[in-house]
């Protein structure tokens, strides 16, 4: 049994709570965010839904936990709108697999 | 380009032919791996940006419904309302093999069985925005999960078929043409070593039949008798 996690300012994922995911609200500080990303990994979450914006200043703890099953981090928008990073992401995948993004090149 | 160097020797002869065979060998199965692979992720990533785009849009008209909400709510109550949830979501995690990659499976349960018996609230202090918003935000949620479970098993197969390609290419371009050239250049001077034994031998023979039976001087001789 695994739990799901959002990180994220607080204005961003306070809805979350009422769906019984866990939030931990944390500002754009790259050390404490790192440090409660490892805890949070070590603690048996399987999914850690992050901000675009949290996200953004965490790119290499959250690289550590690109080769490994769980935990998942996935980035969602946050209040502020959408930085286009979630979009980014899964053409660095792409781009990673084939070799150059073929297929939303032109998006 | 092979600048390694061999032993000129039957046994390392053997050892790069078996060594070729299962280089070939391997380089069919890692390529049919990543043709595999490929072809899966493919249909993967495309889902994943289909999924990803229709999350993001859910998840923003939440936050607007959540931003309305907080406009007409003092912080106090909103925190209130909030702070005990109702519902909670029971995630299994499972791991499925697909081309010697784990990628993940969730398998969720909500607590309430009843998937609209999301308010843990009163609704005599708060305003209906909340209720709205979160229940915009409760029906993302099992497509927030799909999403957790395509995008992870994407990023890991992306991976794995970089580390595949590196493989075959490895195979294909250094391995094979070098144990290739190794094999013809032990093949040639072995041949090259047979060859001179022969000609040694033949000129041994030649020395010992001269020395046996004098053919020289029996030439000279022959002149001296054609000349009487």
């Amino acid at each position: 049994m695994v739990k799901i996690a959002v990180m994220g300012s607080y204005d961003s994922i306070y809805g979350f709570a009422a769906l019984g995911l866990s939030i931990f609200p944390v500002e754009n500080d790259a050390a404490k965010a790192g440090r409660l990303l490892h805890e949070l990994a070590e603690n048996e979450f399987g999914i850690i839904y992050m901000t675009e914006e949290l996200a953004a200043v965490l790119k290499k703890e959250i690289s550590r936990y690109a080769d490994r099953i769980a935990p998942a981090v996935i980035l969602i928008p946050g209040v502020k709108g959408n930085t286009g990073d979630g979009i980014q992401s899964v053409k660095k995948s792409v781009e990673q697999a084939v070799g150059s993004d073929i297929l939303f090149g032109n998006e | 380009m092979a600048s390694k160097q061999f032993n000129p020797t039957r046994m390392e002869l053997t050892r790069l032919k078996k060594k070729l065979v299962t280089a070939i060998k391997g380089h069919r199965l890692l390529k049919d791996k990543r043709d595999e692979l490929m072809r899966q992720f493919l249909d993967l990533v495309r889902e994943n940006m289909e999924l990803r785009k229709k999350v993001e849009a859910e998840i923003k008209d939440a936050n607007r419904n959540f931003v309305l909400a907080k406009a007409s709510m003092s912080e106090e109550e909103l925190q209130t309302a909030m702070m005990s949830p109702k519902q909670e979501v029971y995630l299994d995690l499972k791991a499925k093999n697909v081309m010697s990659v784990d990628i993940p499976v969730y398998d969720y349960k909500t607590r309430t069985a009843d998937a609209n018996d999301i308010f843990n609230y009163g609704f005599a202090f708060t305003s209906s925005d909340l209720d709205g918003a979160v229940q915009s935000l409760s029906d993302a949620l099992p497509d927030m999960l799909r999403l957790a479970q395509i995008e992870k098993s994407c990023q890991l197969m992306a991976s794995e078929i970089e580390k595949t390609r590196r493989r075959v290419n490895a195979l294909e371009h250094v391995i094979i043409p070098e144990t290739q050239e190794g094999i013809r250049y032990i093949t040639m001077k072995l041949d090259e070593n047979e060859r001179s034994t022969q000609v040694r031998l033949m000129k041994v023979k030649d020395m010992m039949l001269e020395e046996a039976h004098d053919y020289s001087g029996r030439d000279e001789r022959m002149h001296e008798l054609d000349e009487e």
